[in-house]
């Protein structure tokens, strides 16, 4: 069953035709240069211009931020950036470039910022025309984050802000960064605040953006360091000391948990984009020779292959009985699986793939033999990547356990 | 053909389930269960088959057990999806009952329009499947038993509800292909022998044909098996989601109220990530069930496809989910009064009965990848 084999109301429907012949008119073709696997290993220039294009192109026509009202720069529809996704996924469009904008930024400001904020910074996000870039983590402050020690004082109705961030995704690139701050020291949670500072206006004013050079050879993050950097009060969201309750709004939507749907296209096919999934790890097996037969006859590999396919199709069954409250429990069950499962699955189908390849998995993206270009032991060193960022798979299981199953809190 | 969103499982599914859920607690609480099935621990002890006789008149009552019965056939017309629910609740509580082997055999009389059997089903008898030979292959047509001159001849091997049924569906090679056969438990030249299993809450054993006369209800068993056998896993499944729940439910009551070194045993991760991990499996299984038992209603083409993923994942769940719920239970988990071990047998047995995960996983293999050269 595809995803948009669901019966939509009248609203969405007629929005679904919209979008299909909108797309239909308005592919942006095969991209002039080789893109990254996502939006996080965006390293160039002219991969990022390609990408802000298109995402301008499916905002100016409505696609992109649809759930959000007219004001904020949305599309004031109820429940329709669900049935845009389907349709971009389906048309194989590119990936949009402002992840973090559309998927955290987007709902933090929308729902702990002030009217003028969100009016202000939200039609520029979901343009792409900003990229945002998240600020959580710091060099003593990871899957413990509430330990973050970047500091904000007060002077006047300024703020000045001191400290290092690290591992910042787009960073780079970036006009905006939602950042979590220190602004009082004697108390670990309620000394949290939360704000937007600028990044782009601010390199050399405060800012350095120092980029850091991944396992797979690729930037991508980032080091952040503030030095006096000055800042309007009008960039905090909501109340001083909630910095805590504003960063467990930007992290739900971050684990696909949140409230809002995150605008997402993608499936653009293009030799160096190069999804783990099972479909293409069953073309990779079939086209493994292994003496007269293949790879894809190999019982073990069959099985192994199997596994991968019954796992993906699972974890696409949980989303939609996520939506049939009759057959859930817990609320939350479901939606906080969600980032666990899609990256452990990816990478298991990633390593799988290097061992079907076998020794030819040596071979990395400069050798004319490595097959795929060598894209499989890229996306499997990537998937770490996954598994880390957004909450280690370790304090996703410490979630599910106590916030689901009720067991007593590790710490 | 395309599934509806809620998998078919609406309000009247809710209500049955909600009903099965009450009764199977009211009827047969866990500890009561014990007290019935339990009470010989011998390993070389003759199977007891224990179960609440007077249980079936009641589910028949509720209209239960003609579930799988075409509507066009006299049976109600429930989604497939609101029946797993029900066999959900069934598994949670360990409920011992031919409900399920009636339910299948009503899946396959209704494939093969069987319909004065059918009639039976909605009479409120008792019936099973009687299509395994002695290898236990789950290949439908792999049969012991042939049919000659008007006559059966042979063994039908790990039958369930052996002597609790009192008809068999039997598959037969008819020289022509395989034929099915609805065989009164108290014909002349049957018999049943109860075979000595692990698991209390179920019944199986062999049926021994000999010269049983008896004329097919259909020629083409092999179609008729090969449509029902997906409704057949994937309510099995259902019953291992359910009997999951239940192993991971008391697991985690257990972890969060013993204490060892000043702390719940749940507070340690080597405890806790393992049962996260149980509920992962848990979920995929159940996702994957409903999902299977909407498209045997919805979108039949992929019903073999959809219900082998469902059985392959409750079987390597069940296996998972019973290792870890005696090993979280220490010591008193390892012990026959601590009621662990009547789910983690019923699991053991449902996780290679119709076939375990890797059998589905190669048939699987056959539909997604193609057959292996
Ligand atoms: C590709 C990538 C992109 C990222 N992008 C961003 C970004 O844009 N913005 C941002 O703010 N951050 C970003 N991060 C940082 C990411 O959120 C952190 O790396 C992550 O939270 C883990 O923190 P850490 O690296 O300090 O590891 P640590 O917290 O030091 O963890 C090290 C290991 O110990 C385990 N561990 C830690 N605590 C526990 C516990 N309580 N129980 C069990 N195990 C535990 C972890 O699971 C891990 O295996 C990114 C990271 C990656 C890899």
């Amino acid at each position: 069953m595809s995803e948009s084999a669901r019966k939509d109301t009248p609203e969405q429907a007629e929005f679904r035709q919209y979008c299909q012949n909108w797309l239909a008119n308005n592919h942006p073709g095969e991209p002039p240069v080789r893109l990254s696997l996502s939006p996080l290993e965006i390293m160039t220039n002219d991969q990022l211009g390609y990408l802000q294009a298109w995402q301008k192109a499916a905002y100016d026509a409505g696609l992109v931020g649809c759930d959000y009202p007219e004001a904020v720069g949305g599309g004031g529809r109820e429940d329709c950036q669900r049935v845009a996704n389907e349709e971009m996924l389906r048309a194989k469009t590119p990936y949009l470039p402002n992840v973090i904008g559309l998927g955290m930024a987007a709902p933090t400001v929308f729902f702990h910022g002030q009217e003028a904020l969100k009016e202000r910074l939200l039609p520029r996000l979901f343009s792409g025309e900003d990229i945002w870039c998240q600020g959580f983590s710091e060099p003593g402050a990871g899957s413990d984050l509430a330990s973050v020690q970047t500091f904000a004082e007060k002077k006047g109705d300024k703020w000045v802000i001191n400290g290092h961030k690290v591992w910042t995704s787009l960073a780079h690139f970036a006009e905006w960064m939602i950042i979590l701050l220190r602004t009082d020291k004697s108390h670990k949670y309620e000394g949290l605040s939360y704000f937007v500072v600028p990044i782009k206006s601010a390199l050399g004013k405060g800012v350095t953006v120092r980029p850091l050079i991944k396992i797979t050879g690729e930037t991508g993050f980032n080091e952040v360091i503030f030095e006096n950097l000055e800042i309007d009060d009008s960039h905090r969201l909501d109340q001083l000391g909630k910095g805590w309750q504003v960063a467990m709004t930007t992290l739900a939507h971050e684990r696909g948990a949140g409230q809002m749907v995150t605008p997402r296209s993608g499936g653009l096919k293009s030799k160096a984009t190069h999804a783990s999934n099972s479909t293409n790890l069953i073309e990779l097996a079939r086209n493994t020779p292994r003496g007269d037969k293949t790879a894809a006859d190999d019982p073990l590999v069959r099985d192994a292959m199997m596994k991968s396919v019954i796992r993906e199709w699972g974890l696409a069954q949980n989303q939609r009985r996520s939506r049939v409250p009759a057959l859930q429990d817990h609320p939350m069950r479901l939606p906080l699986q969600n980032k666990l499962l899609a990256s452990e699955i990816s990478q298991d189908i990633a390593s799988l793939a290097l061992d079907i390849e076998g020794p030819a998995s040596s071979l990395y993206l400069g050798d004319p033999n490595a097959p795929d270009g060598g894209q499989w032991p890229m996306a499997y060193m990537n998937s770490y990547g996954m598994t880390i960022a957004a909450g280690t798979s370790e304090v996703q299981r410490n979630i599910l356990g106590e916030r689901v199953l009720n067991m007593p809190k590790s710490k | 053909m395309t599934q509806p969103n809620d998998y078919g499982f609406g309000e009247e599914a809710a209500l049955l389930k909600e009903q099965a859920r009450k009764f199977f607690a009211d009827t047969l609480p866990v500890d009561a269960l014990h007290a019935l099935v339990a009470d010989d621990p011998t390993p070389d002890r003759q199977p007891s088959g224990a179960w609440l006789e007077e249980s079936w008149q009641a589910m028949v009552d509720l209209g239960w057990t003609m579930l799988s019965v075409p509507e066009a056939a006299g049976g109600l017309g429930l989604p497939v999806a609101a029946v797993a629910g029900l066999v959900e609740e069934q598994g949670k509580a360990a409920f011992p009952s031919p409900l399920l082997s009636t339910l299948c055999a009503g899946y396959v009389l209704g494939a093969a329009q069987a319909q004065a059997a059918l009639d039976e089903i909605v009479a409120g008898t008792i019936a099973t499947l009687a299509i395994t030979n002695a290898q236990g292959s789950w290949q439908a047509g792999d049969s012991d038993v042939t049919y000659a001159d008007g006559k059966l001849n042979g063994t039908a091997s790990y039958v369930q509800d052996a002597r609790r049924a009192q008809r068999f569906l039997v598959s037969a090679n008819t020289g022509g292909g395989i034929g099915l056969f609805w065989i009164a438990a108290d014909t002349a030249g049957v018999t049943v022998e109860a075979d000595a299993i692990i698991d209390l809450t179920r019944d199986q054993g062999r049926l021994v044909l000999q010269d049983v006369a008896a004329t097919p209800v259909t020629d083409n068993g092999l179609a008729a098996l090969n449509q029902a056998m997906p409704a057949v896993w994937t309510l099995l499944a259902a019953d291992m989601v359910g009997a999951g729940e239940w192993q991971l439910q008391t697991t985690v009551d257990y972890v969060t109220q013993r204490q060892q070194f000043d702390k719940p045993l749940g507070f340690f991760q080597a405890v806790k990530h393992p049962l996260v991990d149980v509920m992962l499996q848990i979920d995929e299984a159940k996702s994957l069930v409903y999902n299977a038992a909407c498209a045997i209603d919805a979108e039949p083409e992929k019903a073999a496809q959809f219900a082998h993923m469902a059985k392959a994942s409750a079987s390597g769940m069940a296996g998972y989910a019973s290792g870890r719920s005696v090993q979280c239970h220490g010591g008193i988990g390892f012990t026959w009064e601590c009621y662990v071990h009547l789910y983690f047998k019923r699991q053991k047995h449902s996780q290679m009965l119709f076939g375990d995960g890797s059998w589905h996983r190669a048939r699987l293999a056959d539909i997604l990848v193609g057959a292996a050269a």
